[in-house]
């Protein structure tokens, strides 16, 4: 055998997966803590935007994206980004429905 | 010296093992974005019934136990933990201790669903099951409330159920990891598991402060 996987490998330090995971608990204990803070409208955002960070943490760290190559980098992005269309189109549909209210048009009687 | 068919861990249409273990990273990628497809279907729903019906969906929110949330999330993180070990296990080629981090990876899972058991039969007592029984006395319209309701055992039962899929799987390696299968050369199911099991952690991420956590503020609730 001319080559060994293993040597190829990006081997993580232990003492890296110990800080990626107390991170993970850090930030599951704030945006508890956050959630009765009063934030005004910001409360929902800003559980969204810790849970985006837990994510990707476990993403690049966990999952070794970031130590992957270019391809696996757009294999793993590709899921992610197919659900940003889906919410943004999704809600740009049902928060622009205010029309339904409005009476109806005069002229299609006519 | 070049490799023969079948000789060692590499698979005869595979140039070298760095291919075969890219090709299959690959492909578990592929399979994980499908998986997100499949959950965002689910979210975006949650998204749309949370913005029409804001007042029902806070109240359930606030409804649910937020300890019991807290401790699954807790666990699961522990438990990505421990695979992400067993991977690194792997690729350093330790059998032993691979097996010693899947086993408690299945204790995790086990206590996960165990919590879940505790949650869902406290729903059922209250009959806040979505159907006939359904029980709800507060002022809002309980047909929303059932919506809210359907959404979390939709949910959290489809991510129960990755949860059972995920321990069977590591019942299916943990013979061939005793049978000596896999080495630093070769550990792409392992490895591939790991994904999986990472990525039913970050669909809990998201599903814990969608579910029991937003909406619990003091201003929302009247």
């Amino acid at each position: 055998m001319d080559q060994h996987l293993s040597e190829e490998h990006h081997i993580l330090p232990v003492k890296l997966y110990l800080s990626i995971v107390s991170c993970l608990f850090i930030l599951t204990a704030v945006t508890i803590l956050a959630a009765f803070v009063d934030l005004g409208a910001l409360n929902t955002p800003l559980a969204m935007l810790i849970a985006i960070f837990k994510g990707t943490l476990v993403v690049l760290f966990f999952m070794h994206v970031r130590y992957n190559t270019p391809l696996m980098w757009i294999f793993a992005a590709a899921g992610f980004f197919w659900f940003l269309i889906l919410l943004a189109l999704l809600m740009q549909d049902y928060m622009s429905r205010g029309w339904e209210v409005v009476p109806p048009v005069e002229f299609l009687n006519l | 010296m070049t490799t023969h068919a079948h000789e060692g861990p590499l698979q005869h249409h595979f140039d070298d093992l760095r291919q075969q273990y890219e090709a299959a990273n690959m492909g578990m990628w592929a399979f994980i974005a499908q998986e997100i497809m499949f959950f965002g279907g689910m979210f975006g729903a949650y998204t749309v019934y949370r913005y029409k019906y804001m007042a029902a969906f806070v109240e359930g929110s606030n409804s649910l136990p937020i300890q019991w949330g807290a401790l699954n999330t807790a666990i699961l993180i522990a438990s990505s933990f421990t695979v992400a070990m067993a991977v690194r296990s792997a690729q350093l080629g330790h059998a032993r201790a691979i097996l010693n981090w899947l086993l408690g990876t299945m204790v995790l899972g086990v206590a996960f669903l165990g919590v879940k058991v505790i949650e869902y039969s406290h729903k059922w007592h209250h009959h806040l099951i979505p159907s006939r029984d359904f029980r709800y006395e507060g002022l809002l319209d309980p047909g929303q409330m059932k919506i809210f309701y359907s959404f979390y055992f939709a949910m959290t039962g489809m991510h129960a159920i990755h949860m059972i899929i995920g321990i069977g799987l590591m019942f299916w390696l943990i013979p061939k990891i005793r049978r000596g299968t896999y080495s630093a050369d070769y550990y792409s199911p392992i490895e591939n598991f790991g994904l999986y099991w990472h990525f039913v952690d970050i669909v809990w991420i998201f599903l814990f402060p969608l579910l029991y956590l937003i909406g619990r503020e003091p201003w929302i609730s009247i």
